[in-house]
């Protein structure tokens, strides 16, 4: 064994390590990304064996499912948790960190993942499954919630580009002309979002000297207000791009309906919020002088994507571009919540943006099964699929209520903290921007809906005519298909209908984000007290 | 020798900003390019330049010499020029498809996805 | 590219640098080098010889998709973090076994077989670029 004379001594120097043992039950914070991260790994060995590649998949997503179902009980128990990795003594290694609001977004998408990955099933065909599907879907999942659970602000960076990789792929995949031209649209802004990122992150580095999210919440205080704002300000923007909130909102309609269904339902739901929970993050947590020097501008933005988002989902033709600008209008509304900054505001946007992640991956999904029923993406020439479905009907019109935030959806009870919060703060054009958001997606939503589903056939004269180009979903197409969309509307519908572990959920994450003291000692509870 | 890096590092923003405003993909490429290494020098700067001490700890020793450089500021360049090189090998071959398939090196002409021509909303019934 | 001293020569150099880049992945603890590096140089020693030698050979040598390659990486990769696990330390916790050899200090770490996932991983999806690459060049 070990001898004094070894040259590995320097290892087992205690005074900059944690010294105490970290229990197995801790680990839950690293299962999702860990198990993800092995999963896309152990998959693309097994290229070329589809039923072993899906089965995996599905069998590690479930898995990650469960074991943020955990972590998000444990939280609800003993508040946030944290783990440094590598036995360094926090700030210095990596910490993640999982407190209410990242135990809940971590659970939505992973939940939304599992969906589509039944769902997958009947859209892609070899050679999309050969160039390496489900690997693409692990790794994107693996990055989101990386993103969720760091606690470091270089880390979070990581995960970002784990994040943009993946989906670079996902995107292309396929390779069809349309889709490497969202790509290169896709492609740019997010590079230079996420460079954006980086340069705040090095400004913020060189004011704090740490990287630790607690640390510098701790240390932020004594930036000097001038850097500060300037800090937040260039973090707004890399995630204002990344959220596609309104003057950088343009790549996200051109690029998402590009790919195959399965895709933009992921990107759809997860990766847009991916960029309101950092801006979340980092604005509320770490520099919350700066998001009060940036409020009007937060409000500007907030109420102009909530208008203009329904408003170009009206003016589309193609279903996937129009569920895309329901996406942006989502989005206006997390960044509403962001300018309210009270428990009503921060609780209300954790909420709606669980709800956003879920729905709006259910809307992508029934909208894929409307396009391979009527065998086209043009809603001018949809119609009667009332009379071939009815089931699908009915599950679309849920959503649109869910979307457009009517009771007794889950999309109700955020949009009511979110309008209470406005109220009492006294900002009146966000209660505005938030009453005619619901109302315009309201309008956009159901007239999708009356398209598809309420007349007989194609637009103009012949719409009393039956379509005849319908045709009725395979069985192999309800099993995988329709089976896991409705079970996720189950899930919306349940919550919307029995909200009350939602609401408490909503109370302790805002509280944990706009008081850090618990946050704070999770991350710094190994380090010895002078 | 702060103020000259940070000259550098401002001229490099200027013209990697210039670069990706123009139209031309291949022009974009190059200002990815240039942008990532005025991001990475910018990190450098930033982490505070001292006298040239490696901060490579003695043999013998637990801590590095007094004065020697911040090894976190290389440390975190080192995974962003990792980063950054596999992004842009991604977008370089990306635009070569996107020339090769969609002919097409000026975004001008890139409408496949969103077509010029779109179609009107659609009436209501 | 297909003069007789190169083709001559190339498999012999391949070789060589797949060995060096183990001797590199292996010394990276303390000591310059490490998985990253001894990656880049196996996957060049991969693409001379496919220069060389021409795709189809490369391929048959590596015996091997490589980005099969990459995916035991990044599954070895994640999986040294894990050993933590059994030792009651957090995620990717270094575990040193230290013996001695007829005299010589042998370590065996989890982050060597981190560097090890790391080195299959750039082996792998540099080697998977630059073979499809030489792969299209061929078609023209």
């Amino acid at each position: 064994m070990a001898t004094a004379e070894t040259s590995y001594d320097a290892l087992n120097l205690p005074p900059h390590f944690i010294e105490s043992a970290t229990p197995a039950a801790d680990w839950i914070l690293i299962w999702p990304v860990a198990l993800t991260l092995l999963g896309s790994g152990l998959l693309v060995m097994l290229r070329g064996n589809r039923t072993a590649q899906v089965g995996f998949a599905a069998a590690i997503t479930l898995a990650v499912v469960i074991s943020n179902i955990y972590l998000l009980l444990r939280v609800f128990e003993v508040g946030p948790i944290a783990m440094t990795m590598g036995k360094w003594l926090p700030p210095f290694g990596i910490t993640f960190v999982a407190d209410m609001t990242s135990a809940l977004f971590c659970l939505a998408a992973s939940l939304s993942t599992l969906v589509v990955i039944f769902y997958a099933q009947i859209e892609l065909d070899d050679r999309e499954h050969r160039f390496g599907f489900y690997p693409l879907v692990l790794l994107l999942l693996c990055g989101v919630c990386g993103s969720f659970l760091t606690g470091d602000i270089f880390n979070l960076y990581v995960w970002f580009e784990v994040m943009l990789i993946s989906s670079f792929g996902l995107l292309i995949l396929g390779g069809r002309k349309v889709q490497l031209d969202g790509a290169v649209k896709y492609g740019f802004l997010n590079l230079l979002a996420t460079t954006f990122f980086l340069v705040a992150i090095a400004y913020t580095y060189g004011l704090t000297g740490s990287l630790n999210v607690a640390d510098i919440a701790q240390k932020a205080g004594d930036m000097p207000l001038g850097s500060m704002v300037s800090v937040a300000a260039l973090f707004l923007l890399a995630f204002g791009i990344k959220a596609a909130a309104f003057p950088a909102n343009a790549w996200l309609p051109a690029a998402y309906h590009t790919p195959s269904i399965s895709v933009s339902a992921l990107f759809g739901g997860m990766l847009t919020k991916v960029g309101a929970y950092a801006l979340y993050r980092v604005l509320v947590l770490i520099m919350p002088e700066g998001r009060d020097f940036l409020e009007p501008a937060i409000i500007a933005i907030a109420v102009a994507t909530m208008v203009l988002g329904p408003l170009g989902a009206l003016a589309q033709t193609n279903i996937r571009r129009a569920i895309g600008f329901m996406v942006i209008g989502g989005i206006g509304v997390l960044f509403a919540g962001l300018a309210i900054n009270s428990m009503h505001g921060v609780g209300g946007g954790v909420i709606y943006a669980m709800h956003s992640i879920l729905t709006l991956t259910a809307l992508y999904l029934i909208g894929g099964l409307v396009e391979r029923m009527s065998g086209t993406n043009d809603i001018r020439f949809m119609g009667g699929i009332y009379g071939a479905s009815a089931l699908l009907s009915i599950a679309f019109i849920i959503l649109v209520f869910a979307v457009a935030g009517l009771p007794p959806f889950l999309g109700f009870w955020p949009k009511l903290l979110l309008v209470e919060g406005a109220i009492r703060v006294g900002d009146w054009l966000l209660v505005a921007g938030l009453l005619i958001n619901s109302l315009l997606t309201l309008i956009a939503a159901s007239r999708l809906w009356a398209h598809i589903f309420w007349r007989n056939g194609h637009e103009g004269e012949r719409s009393e005519q039956a379509n005849e180009t319908l045709r009725l979903l395979t069985p192999h197409e309800i099993r995988l298909g329709m089976v896991p969309a409705l079970a996720l509307i189950a899930v919306i519908v349940g919550m919307g209908l029995f909200p009350d572990w939602v609401f408490s959920a909503g109370g302790i994450a805002a509280m944990d984000m706009l008081s850090p003291d618990r946050y704070i000692s999770a991350v710094f509870a190994e380090v010895p007290q002078p | 020798m702060e103020i000259a890096l940070v000259g550098l590092v401002t001229l490099f923003f200027a013209v990697a900003l210039y670069l990706i405003l123009s139209k031309s993909i291949i022009r974009m490429l190059l200002g990815v390019v240039v942008l990532g290494n005025a991001v990475h020098l910018l990190i450098f700067t930033i982490g505070r330049l001292t006298t040239e001490i490696p901060p490579i700890i003695p043999a013998g020793t637990y801590v590095p010499l007094e004065g020697s450089a911040n090894p976190l500021p290389q440390a975190l360049i080192l995974t962003a020029i990792v980063i950054s090189f596999a992004l842009f090998a991604f977008l370089l071959v990306l635009g070569y498809r996107a020339y090769e398939e969609l002919d097409a090196d000026n975004t001008d002409n890139m409408r496949l996805a969103e077509p010029e021509d779109a179609p009107r909303p659609p009436f209501s019934y | 590219m297909n003069t007789v001293i190169f083709r001559t020569v190339a498999p012999g150099l391949a070789a060589l640098m797949i060995m060096f880049s183990i001797y590199v992945l292996l010394r990276g603890h303390n000591e310059p080098g490490g998985g990253f590096i001894g990656g880049l140089i196996g996957a060049s020693g991969l693409a001379i010889y496919g220069i060389a030698c021409g795709v189809q050979e490369a391929r048959k040598a590596l015996v091997i998709h490589p980005i099969v390659l990459a995916g035991f990486g990044v599954f070895i990769g994640a999986l040294s973090g894990f050993f933590a696990l059994f030792a009651q330390e957090p995620f990717l916790t270094g575990l040193w076994l230290i013996f001695h050899v007829e005299g010589t200090e042998v370590a065996l770490s989890t982050p060597l077989i981190f560097d090890i996932g790391v080195y299959a991983t750039v082996v792998g999806s540099v080697a998977t670029i630059a073979l499809s690459l030489e792969d299209s060049e061929e078609e023209d």
